[in-house]
C-alpha cells in the first residue's frame, strides 16, 4: 500500500511533463530541491524498491569474503575498523533519526564507506559531493517496523542487521560504485 | 527549611575553609556536603554553587564542590523532573476513534520515553551550563527539540481529547466567533483545512490550530517531526493532532484520512476553548 501509493501517485503527477519518461534516478536529482511533491514520490519509489533488494531471508550478520566479496569486508574494515563498528554506527544512525527516515551504508567512487541517515524521503545520491552511493538502507519510518514491533525501533534495527542484510546486493552495488560511480537502478 | 539547609552547606563549606589553613581539605567533607545537597533543589543548588566559586575557597576545593552541586541534583533545568501525565480517562475511552490498544502503547511507551529522554538531556544540559560548555550546549538542542517537543506536544495532545460522548462543538462563545471570524464556513470548513494540512504532512509531524497573538486570529499550521508549535512558529497551540504513525498504524494502517476523520469525534472543545480564551489574554 504505501510503496504503491508512492509509485501512483508518481505517475500522475508527471504524466504530461518533461519527467515523464525520465528514469526515477533523474527524476529524484532534477527535482530534490525544485519540486517537493514529486520529489518525495520519486524518491520515496526509489527507498522503497531499493530497500526490498536489501534483505533476504536468512541474511544478516558479518559478511563473508568467499560467500559475499572481498572487496566488500576489505572495506568495511578499512573505513569502520570492523564489523562491529560498522554495526554499532548503522544501527546508532537507524535508532536516531529523529522522525520518519533512512538509515544508509554509502560508498564513494573509491570504495570509501560511510553511515548516513536521513529525514523523510530524503536519499544521500542527491548529497552535494561525489560521497555517497548508497549501498544499503534500512527503512526506519514507522510503517515499516509498528505492527512487528509497536515502539521498539531499536529491535527491529538489530534483527534486520543480524537476520536480514543481503549481503550480496550490498556487494553488487559496491562493485558498481567503484567501476562506475553509478547508483543501483 | 530550605533555607537552613543552605545555611548549613554554607557552614560546613565555610568550616572547611577554615580548616585549610592547618590541613588539607577531605574530600570526605565534599561528599558529605554534597549528600545533605541532594536534597536541595537545583536553584538552591545553583545559589550555593554559585557561591562556591565566587567564595574565597581554593580553587581545586571550589571546582569540585561546584561540580558536585550542579550535578548531585535528579532533575536537571531548575530542578523540575519532567513526569509523564496521567490521562483523565480510560485508555479504551476514545473508542471507536482510538483504540484501547493505541492509547496504552502511544501513552505509556511513546510519551513516556520523550519524558524519560528529556529528563537525562535535561541533566546533561544542567552539567554542560554550570561548566559554560558552549559546544556541549548546542550539541544537547536535538535531543532537546526532540523530547521536549515530544513531551509538551502529547501532554496537549491528551488534554484536547475525550471521549466522543464528551465531544460537543459550541454553539456560541469565544471559539465559535474566533472559527467563524477566520473560515466562513465556520467549524466544517475549519476541519477541512485542518484536516487536510495533517493528512498532507509529509513523514512525520502534528497538524494545530493556533493563536496568533499578534493578530488576534486563529491559523490552521502543521509542524514536523516534534517541533514544538509554540517555539517554532509562535502560535500558541489551541488543538494539536498527531500524524506520527504511530498514532494510528494500529488501528487505520496507512490510511491516515481516515485517522484524521475519526478524530474529530473525540475533540474536547472546553480544553481548546480554554486555551483560547487564556491566549487571548495575554493580548
Amino acid at each position: 500500500k504505501h510503496h504503491a501509493k508512492y509509485v501512483n501517485t508518481l505517475n500522475a503527477l508527471v504524466a504530461g511533463t518533461s519527467l515523464e519518461n525520465q528514469s526515477l534516478e533523474k527524476i529524484i536529482k532534477a527535482t530534490h530541491k525544485s519540486k517537493p511533491g514529486i520529489f518525495n514520490n520519486a524518491a520515496q519509489a526509489w527507498n522503497h524498491s531499493f530497500y526490498w533488494k536489501c534483505m533476504t531471508p536468512k541474511g544478516g550478520g558479518m559478511p563473508n569474503e568467499n560467500k559475499h566479496s572481498k572487496l566488500l569486508c576489505d572495506k568495511i574494515n578499512a573505513s569502520f575498523g570492523s564489523y562491529d563498528n560498522f554495526r554499532k554506527e548503522f544501527a546508532e544512525a537507524a535508532n536516531t533519526a529523529f522522525g520518519s527516515g533512512w538509515a544508509w551504508l554509502v560508498s564513494d567512487a573509491k570504495g570509501n564507506l560511510s553511515v548516513r541517515k536521513t529525514i523523510g524521503a530524503d536519499n544521500p545520491m542527491v548529497s552535494s559531493g561525489k560521497c555517497c552511493i548508497p549501498i544499503l538502507t534500512c527503512d526506519v519510518w514507522e510503517h515499516a517496523y509498528y505492527l512487528d514491533y509497536a515502539n521498539l525501533r531499536p529491535s527491529y534495527v538489530d534483527t534486520f542487521l543480524d537476520k536480514l542484510v543481503n549481503w550480496e546486493f550490498v556487494a553488487e552495488n559496491l562493485e558498481r560504485a567503484v567501476d562506475s560511480g553509478k547508483n543501483w537502478s | 527549611s530550605l533555607s537552613r539547609a543552605i545555611t548549613t552547606t554554607y557552614h560546613i563549606i565555610n568550616n572547611n575553609t577554615q580548616s585549610q589553613h592547618h590541613r588539607r581539605p577531605s574530600t570526605n567533607k565534599i561528599t558529605i556536603i554534597t549528600m545533605s545537597a541532594k536534597q536541595i533543589i537545583t536553584p538552591a543548588l545553583r545559589a550555593a554553587s554559585i557561591h562556591v566559586r565566587s567564595s574565597n575557597l581554593s580553587p581545586a576545593l571550589s571546582k569540585s564542590a561546584a561540580a558536585h552541586l550542579s550535578t548531585a541534583p535528579a532533575g536537571g533545568g531548575g530542578g523540575v523532573v519532567h513526569t509523564l501525565p496521567d490521562l483523565r480517562y480510560d485508555y479504551a475511552a476514545l473508542e471507536p476513534s482510538v483504540s484501547a490498544e493505541t492509547m496504552e502503547i502511544h501513552h505509556s511507551k511513546h510519551h513516556n520515553t520523550y519524558v524519560t529522554n528529556l529528563n537525562v538531556a535535561m541533566e546533561k544540559l544542567d552539567a554542560a551550563v554550570s561548566k559554560g560548555d558552549a559546544g556541549s550546549i548546542i550539541g544537547l538542542q536535538g535531543a532537546l527539540k526532540f523530547n521536549g517537543g515530544g513531551h509538551l506536544n502529547h501532554t496537549l495532545f491528551w488534554e484536547n481529547l475525550c471521549p466522543a460522548g464528551e465531544s460537543a462543538v459550541p454553539s456560541g462563545g469565544a471559539l465559535k466567533d474566533a472559527v467563524e471570524a477566520r473560515w466562513k464556513g465556520g467549524f466544517e470548513e475549519m476541519k477541512k483545512e485542518v484536516g487536510a494540512m495533517s493528512v498532507g504532512v509529509q513523514g512525520s509531524g502534528w497538524g494545530w490550530l493556533g493563536f496568533n497573538v499578534k493578530t488576534g486570529r486563529i491559523e490552521a499550521t502543521t509542524c514536523p517531526n516534534q517541533d514544538p508549535l509554540q517555539a517554532t512558529t509562535g502560535l500558541v497551540p489551541l488543538l494539536g493532532i498527531d500524524v506520527w504513525e504511530h498514532a494510528y498504524y494500529v488501528d487505520y494502517r496507512n490510511v491516515r484520512p481516515n485517522y484524521v476523520n475519526a478524530i474529530w469525534d473525540i475533540i474536547n472543545w472546553k480544553t481548546v476553548e480554554e486555551r483560547l480564551v487564556a491566549a487571548q489574554q495575554q493580548k
